[in-house]
């Protein structure tokens, strides 16, 4: 969990972060959730990420390997360790933490 | 009773088939929900860890691929699915194989709070997207869900969890798949979430006891929407055939009551009881204090039921077989012809052996293998050594009730302590006894003389005379009518000179 935000500088490995966000269908929830994680990333991971959108409404047989429940779930594959969040990822600052781009405070 | 108003409801065949009802093949079950669970419905299954809560739902998945064709999903929050595979494999169950032949469908739901990070609103859509591929990848008819409960401890927006599986359960109901929802026994209340305010269809709660390091599973419908139901707790097992609850019989309450006799295998006997013995299907209980002949009279009852070519079984709580047979031998009773022959068949347990609930269901099991016509079980008063007087009591009316219904004669021993001749076991067991026999001792006038009456025989005319008798070594002989000072009557000793034997006890 070394990956504090003066940590990752912008000139590091392009790509670094690959990130997946689940949904099933357009419905309010996952637009807003998409509209924010991209605002999200342009901030603060420009460059260095990029987002797989998969929806689970033409590919259920997905929701199992990444333990898909709740909707919308954003799974950072990239860098491990895995991590979730769920949710509309309204709240910015939560998105960091979970994101390990910002210390649990 | 409780137990009888309940029974003479169920026996009634207009209140069957009040709604579409799913098998869950599990002996039992279906008679007390007459039928099954509802068909398209959740039914809420709530116990302490280690009630059977999970082998419950999966033997309702396998039976409804092996037995009714239709086909299920175990989505599990607990165990993958090779732990649940290897859990059930020593019941014969082959998830494997059933899960490559597409009758199966197993999704493991795994959920690591530490990992998540919540933010803003979400739903469970991806369960139901899971639930929605398993159930339609197998055609499922029939879900389990075990343990649902576990998200709870996976999810901090509690709100937002209860509100979804609210529609989770709504959504079931209407894909119209038949689901057992498991759900951890709570403090207070049925669940530990209060699952049972969500699920209002049919609520089973399971219970696992330990009295007196005897173990006691039981069963009980707290509650079946539309539908009558047996509201017992019911005893239930588990072992290597898998779950049966018990007993199967007694909620038909519709003995045959046939008129045809037999013999008690002592002549005299047969003419104390109208001349013409027993009713046969009927249950006889011989009680008397240690070394009364109990065991005796048994056993000539025994040896007639043989002569006919009747298949008799006999179950021991004291004795070995091999005691039982040299006592009897020693009274000019051979039993061994008939042991050895087929036609007769000891089961001896020790009563501390299992709790009563597994006694039951072994007697229960004994009985369907070797299809007997008469039963003895000798002495059940030794049964009091491993349950409580009630409990005794209900599973002695379990078994009768099963005996009766399969038209069994059955003759119970009771040991009666001390001197009194009746005593509070009897009393307790004779309402359900059509004849009772009484033996007693006498040690007055200055040497032991045994006697034997009717107390009830129901249905016939019967003596009210106590009568000496003797065993000697060609059997127990009954003095004539009238006169209990009389010898023996037919047998050439008389009563003072012939051998005592105390056989049997």
């Amino acid at each position: 969990m070394q990956a504090s935000e003066n940590a990752v500088a912008p000139s590091l490995e392009a790509k670094a972060y690959c990130l997946r966000l689940y949904v099933a269908g357009k419905t309010p929830k996952s637009i807003l959730a998409f509209t924010n994680l991209t605002r999200i990333c342009e901030e603060h991971l420009l460059g260095r990420y990029e987002i797989e959108i998969i929806d689970l409404l033409e590919n259920p047989q997905l929701a199992q390997g990444d333990q898909i429940l709740a909707l919308p779930t954003l799974v950072r594959r990239l860098p491990e360790p895995i991590k979730k969040i769920i949710g509309d990822l309204s709240n910015t600052e939560r998105v960091l933490v979970g994101l390990d781009l910002r210390e649990r405070r | 009773m409780q137990q009888k108003s309940d029974l003479a409801l169920l026996a009634n065949p207009a209140l069957r088939y009040s709604l579409p009802k799913s098998p869950t093949g599990i002996r039992g079950l279906d008679e007390i929900t007459l039928g099954g669970l509802p068909q398209g419905r959740p039914t809420l299954v709530c116990g302490g860890p280690g009630s059977g809560k999970t082998l419950l739902g999966l033997t309702f998945l396998v039976n409804g691929v092996l037995d009714f064709d239709e086909p299920g999903v175990l989505m599990t929050f607990e165990e993958n699915a090779g732990e649940v595979a290897s859990d059930v494999a020593s019941l014969g169950f082959d998830l494997p194989h059933l899960i490559s032949t597409q009758k199966l469908a197993v999704d493991y739901v795994r959920i690591e709070r530490s990992e998540i990070e919540e933010t803003g609103e979400y739903d469970l859509e991806g369960l139901f997207v899971r639930l929605d591929y398993a159930i339609r990848s197998v055609g499922a008819r029939r879900v389990v869900l075990d343990t649902i409960e576990s998200l709870f401890a996976g999810l901090k927006d509690q709100a937002i969890l209860r509100a979804e599986l609210r529609r989770l359960f709504r959504w079931l109901k209407d894909k119209g798949v038949t689901t057992v929802i498991t759900g951890e026994r709570g403090e207070g209340q049925l669940t530990k979430q209060g699952l049972e305010e969500y699920v209002s269809d049919a609520v089973i709660l399971l219970d696992h006891r330990v009295l007196d390091q005897v173990s006691t599973r039981r069963l009980r419908v707290v509650k079946y929407r539309g539908s009558y139901h047996g509201t017992n707790e019911y005893p239930f097992l588990i072992d290597e055939a898998g779950i049966s609850v018990l007993p199967v019989s007694s909620m038909a309450l519709a003995h045959d009551a046939p008129l045809d006799r037999i013999s008690a295998g002592i002549a005299h006997l047969d003419g104390m009881l109208g001349g013409k013995g027993f009713y046969r299907g009927s249950t006889i209980l011989v009680s008397g204090a240690a070394g009364t002949g109990k065991t005796s009279l048994a056993a000539h009852f025994l040896d007639a039921s043989c002569r006919r070519g009747e298949r008799c079984l006999c179950f021991l709580f004291e004795e070995s077989p091999q005691q039982l047979l040299r006592n009897m031998r020693s009274i000019g009773v051979d039993l061994e012809p008939w042991m050895t022959s087929g036609l007769l068949q000891f089961h001896a347990d020790r009563p501390s052996r299992y709790g009563l609930e597994t006694h039951l269901a072994t007697m229960h099991q004994v009985v369907a293998d070797f299809k007997p016509t008469v039963a003895v079980l000798d002495p059940v008063t030794n049964l009091m050594t491993v349950g409580t007087f009630a409990d005794v009591q209900a599973m002695l009316t379990r078994m009768i009730d099963h005996l009766k219904t399969e038209n069994i004669t059955a003759l119970l021993t009771s040991l009666t302590p001390g001197r009194t001749e009746v005593e509070r076991t009897e009393t307790s067991i004779s309402s359900l006894m059509d004849t009772w026999i009484v033996l007693a001792n006498d040690d007055l006038g200055g040497h032991h003389r045994r006697g034997l009456y009717v107390l009830k025989s129901r249905g016939m005319a019967h003596s009210n005379e106590l009568r000496e008798f003797v065993l000697t070594d060609h059997g127990l002989a009954i003095a004539a009518n009238g006169d209990a000072h009389a010898t023996a009557a037919g047998v050439g000793h008389r009563a003072q000179e012939g051998p005592e034997h105390h056989a049997g006890l």
